[in-house]
């Protein structure tokens, strides 16, 4: 019995990533994603201070006793009520990240499947489906996440209620778009011909086509989930103290910026900017390795 | 047995297109007639040929029998059964003996999927119980059947190259043992040492399966060669069906007549007395 | 006399993969109203040959050798100096003439804007001359279709205006690429007819690319044939066809099915003439 040795073939995906890795800038932005990602969570482990701790010596004295130092184990400063601010960042940075991602997450997963579902069935019901995400959309959307976080409390559960109600609507019609593009190319046509039935088509041809799209307007989403949270924890609604976020502890820094304790913005800003620009070079990175040769 | 394995009758497929012509304030819509009235037989092993020009309908044609496309009228008489009446179970059953192949050779698989797993789908699709090792197996057997190195089973649409994401297309529409192939254009996209290859490959396929063959093309040549019977669309409507011999040696109709003076034959000088003849009638017209 | 030579010209493309070699050394000639037609299958380097006469490649396209055009060297001219003999001198029309033809801008408005730009006209003179033009070609009413868009033209006509932009400003030579290859077969009958008449009554000399060793049997005076960037054979069309002397002709011209003929199985072409094998 011969044995047929099987070649292995190369999909779009392994000639995309190849692409992906040639771009400079977006894969910087990965590495750096990649690090501020892993400090958040190893981080912790070298802090000398939690992110509750008062530090009582510098309490009230944060112009001079609070500054960024290795000695006294604050190594990004402390802010006014002379909290650790390294331990602080960390736990901003997690709070954040998690909002992005997971607002990103529910985005994608609710915003596919709403958008395949209408543009692959079409005619009266895919109407429906986009009249309401069109006058969903028409909401404003700021307005109802405060207005949520006020009358029903401020806790990170409703943060997410309130991102994750209104984010999938952009990520859906965009879903529904190419789904429209793929309906009508010829392999969806053998697959009906053949007799595949309507889920299947959906979850083998057409979704499989759809997540260079997703993945590279999930890396956009992402930034303006934390933008958006950040926002809100800057008006002082987002999350509850001791926990943190980037919004809130900006918030702080540019508070008391006046009393020369530019550490205390400057450490959130930092992580804050670095992490966004890395998305939305990935984001870049994305589209021109997943864009023009995909055939 | 001389009974037609498809009997089509009277089959039209009409759309409703925007009317920009027409007054008053409301949208209108008129209809687009781009199949009106077609009937024909098909009977078991043979291969009708359709060929017509753009727009003639027989695309939409080949659709709508298989109900990709909704006819809105007629019928299509399978071994006894009304196609266009089935209930989408009774379909689903059918369409394991009716199986496509398409134009454009890339644009018919899924970028997605390996050879393999394209080839599989209507396996999957209609003998859901197998396993996936006969599977494999079969797939391998299909793909040496069509002419194509078995080991290339893990590797994508984009690594090959027309001529064999053709063959990839052939293959799957063979893999359940269907009695019908419906070819769309499959060989206008290929070069022309290609679509030798392949036209050779679906009548050597054909011969030894015994499949009937619905061929539908623009070419004549090519429809020529592989057609015991040609029908021609025009506009939706069928203006010559007989024999390949008879429509391209004697064609009655005058659009058919005007089809063959218009193919070109690799021939100098029948070319060259060809277009004297055209230009003569051209001067005549305008005389 | 010779309007254009051709000398060893190369067309080399920069991927990711490596070098391409689209066009080998290739040479020709064509003659003052003359007719050639090169012939090749998809890959043989027929298309990248003309746009590296005119100076069309893309970036990473590299072209070397030597293209005269009545007695000027035009190869690798930088854009400025090309331009002068684009459309004046040496026209070119395209496979699909929906994307050649701006979709958005009114047939009179494209075509005026040649012979305002190359010849000086006035915008009165140049509709006129477009009219006569879209006449010449055989379009029915043209003084009133001048104004239309290009969608609202059948394929068929929309390539016969490209003819005719094409002519405007009565080129020495026209490049005509896949011209009909989109067409039905009774609209490229027409086209091919008209191609021919026109070149007749301007004393235009017509490279015609094409894949269709049918339609070069009826126009073309000469043939030369391409495959994998090199020229197979390259002789006057009649001794081509019934002399094929290259393996590859042979095989292209046997494969290729006739209406007036009956085989049992089409032929199809051996690649043994090259020495590795089929690449």
């Amino acid at each position: 019995m011969n044995e047929i040795i099987e070649v292995k073939g190369r999909s779009l995906w392994s000639d995309a990533r190849g692409r992906f890795f040639q771009n400079k800038a977006a894969v910087a932005g990965l590495v750096a994603l990649a690090f501020i990602v892993l400090i958040s969570f190893i981080g912790p482990y070298f802090a000398v201070w939690s992110n509750e701790e008062i530090d009582w010596e510098v309490m009230g004295n944060a112009a001079t006793l609070g500054m960024p130092s290795f000695a006294s184990g604050h190594f990004f400063g402390t802010d006014d009520l002379g909290r650790d601010l390294y331990s602080r960042v960390l736990q901003g940075t997690r709070v954040s990240l998690m909002v992005g991602v997971i607002g990103a997450g529910i985005s994608v997963l609710v915003g596919t499947v709403y958008g395949t579902v209408a543009g692959y069935v079409g005619g009266r019901t895919d109407q429906i489906m986009m009249r309401i995400v069109d006058i969903l959309m028409s909401i404003p959307f700021m307005f109802v996440i405060i207005l949520l976080l006020v009358v029903f409390g401020r806790s990170i559960g409703m943060l997410f209620l309130g991102i994750g109600l209104l984010s999938w609507l952009d990520m859906s019609r965009i879903v529904r778009g190419q789904t429209l593009t793929l309906k009508n190319k010829e392999f969806v046509e053998a697959a009906r011909a053949t007799g595949v039935s309507t889920p299947t088509i959906i979850r083998r041809h057409i979704v499989p086509n759809l997540l260079g799209i997703v993945a590279i307007y999930a890396t956009l989403l992402v930034p303006l989930m934390i933008l958006t949270e950040s926002f809100i924890s800057f008006l002082g609604l987002g999350v509850q103290e001791p926990l943190t976020s980037w919004g809130a502890l900006i918030s702080e820094g540019a508070g008391t910026i006046r009393y020369d304790t530019e550490w205390q913005l400057i450490a959130p800003l930092v992580f804050f900017v670095v992490t966004l620009f890395s998305f939305f070079f990935i984001g870049d990175g994305l589209r021109d390795a997943l864009d023009p040769k995909d055939r | 047995m001389n009974q037609p394995i498809l009997s089509v009758k009277d089959i039209k497929v009409w759309f409703d297109v925007r009317d920009d012509d027409a007054g008053g304030l409301l949208p209108k819509t008129k209809k687009l007639k781009a199949v009106d009235g077609v009937s024909f037989d098909l009977m078991p092993g043979e291969t009708l040929g359709i060929v017509g020009e753009s727009g003639c309908g027989k695309s939409t044609l080949a659709r709508s029998i298989i109900r990709l496309v909704k006819a809105t009228s007629g019928e299509a008489f399978w071994m006894g059964r009304d196609l266009l009446k089935l209930s989408n179970a009774d379909m689903l059953a059918v369409r394991k003996d009716i199986q496509m192949i398409f134009q454009d050779p890339l644009a018919s698989l899924n970028p997605r999927m390996t050879c393999g797993e394209i080839i599989a789908e209507p396996l999957k699709t209609h003998f859901s119980r197998m396993k996936k090792p006969e599977r494999r197996e079969k797939v391998r057997q299909m793909m040496e059947k069509v002419g194509m190195d078995p080991a290339w089973i893990n590797r994508y649409p984009h690594e090959f190259s027309g001529g064999q994401c053709q063959r990839i297309g052939i293959a799957r529409a063979l893999i359940t043992n269907p009695k019908l192939i419906i070819c769309d254009e499959p060989v206008s996209a290929l070069d022309v040492s290609v679509q030798a290859q392949v036209v050779n490959l679906l009548m050597a396929l054909q011969a030894e399966l015994g499949i009937s063959l619905l061929f539908i093309a623009h070419d004549l040549s090519v429809v020529k060669h592989i057609s015991s019977r040609i029908m021609v669309l025009y506009f939706g409507n069928v203006v010559e069906i007989g024999s390949a011999k008879q429509v391209t040696e004697d064609p009655q109709h005058e659009y058919t007549q005007k089809l063959i003076a218009s193919v070109p034959i690799p021939d100098p000088r029948k070319e060259m007395a060809r277009r004297e003849i055209r230009r003569a009638k051209r001067a005549a017209a305008a005389g | 006399m010779n309007i254009l030579e051709v000398k060893n010209l190369s067309v080399k493309f920069d991927t990711p993969d490596g070098v391409v070699n689209a066009v080998n050394d290739i040479s020709f000639t064509i003659g003052t109203g003359k007719t050639l037609a090169i012939v090749g299958e998809s890959g043989s380097g027929k298309s990248q040959t003309a746009f590296g006469i005119m100076g069309l490649l893309p970036k990473n396209g590299h072209a070397a050798g030597s293209v005269n055009y009545m007695d000027t060297e035009i190869l690798n001219l930088r854009e400025a100096e090309m331009n002068r003999f684009r459309a004046n001198e040496i026209a070119m029309i395209f496979q699909d003439p929906m994307t050649s033809l701006n979709p958005y801008m009114r047939i009179s408005k494209q075509l005026t804007e040649v012979l305002i730009h190359h010849k000086g006209m006035r915008k009165g003179e140049a509709l006129k001359e477009s009219i006569r033009m879209l006449d010449a070609v055989q379009i029915p009413d043209a003084a009133n279709r001048v104004h239309m868009y290009p969608h609202e033209f059948s394929g068929g006509m929309r390539q016969r205006v490209m003819i005719a932009m094409s002519l405007l400003c009565g080129p020495k030579l026209l490049i005509a690429d896949e011209p009909t290859t989109a067409l039905d077969v009774t609209v490229q009958a027409e086209i091919m007819d008209l191609l021919i008449d026109l070149q007749e009554d301007f004393g235009m000399a017509i490279i015609l690319i094409t894949h269709d060793m049918a339609i070069v049997a009826g126009t073309c005076e000469d043939t030369l044939v391409m495959f994998g960037g090199n020229v197979m054979e390259y002789r006057p069309t009649l001794d081509l066809f019934d002399n094929p002397e290259h393996p590859y002709t042979k095989g292209l011209l046997e494969a290729v099915p006739r209406l007036d003929q009956d085989v049992q199985t089409l032929s199809t072409v051996s690649y043994d003439f090259l020495e590795g094998g089929k690449p």
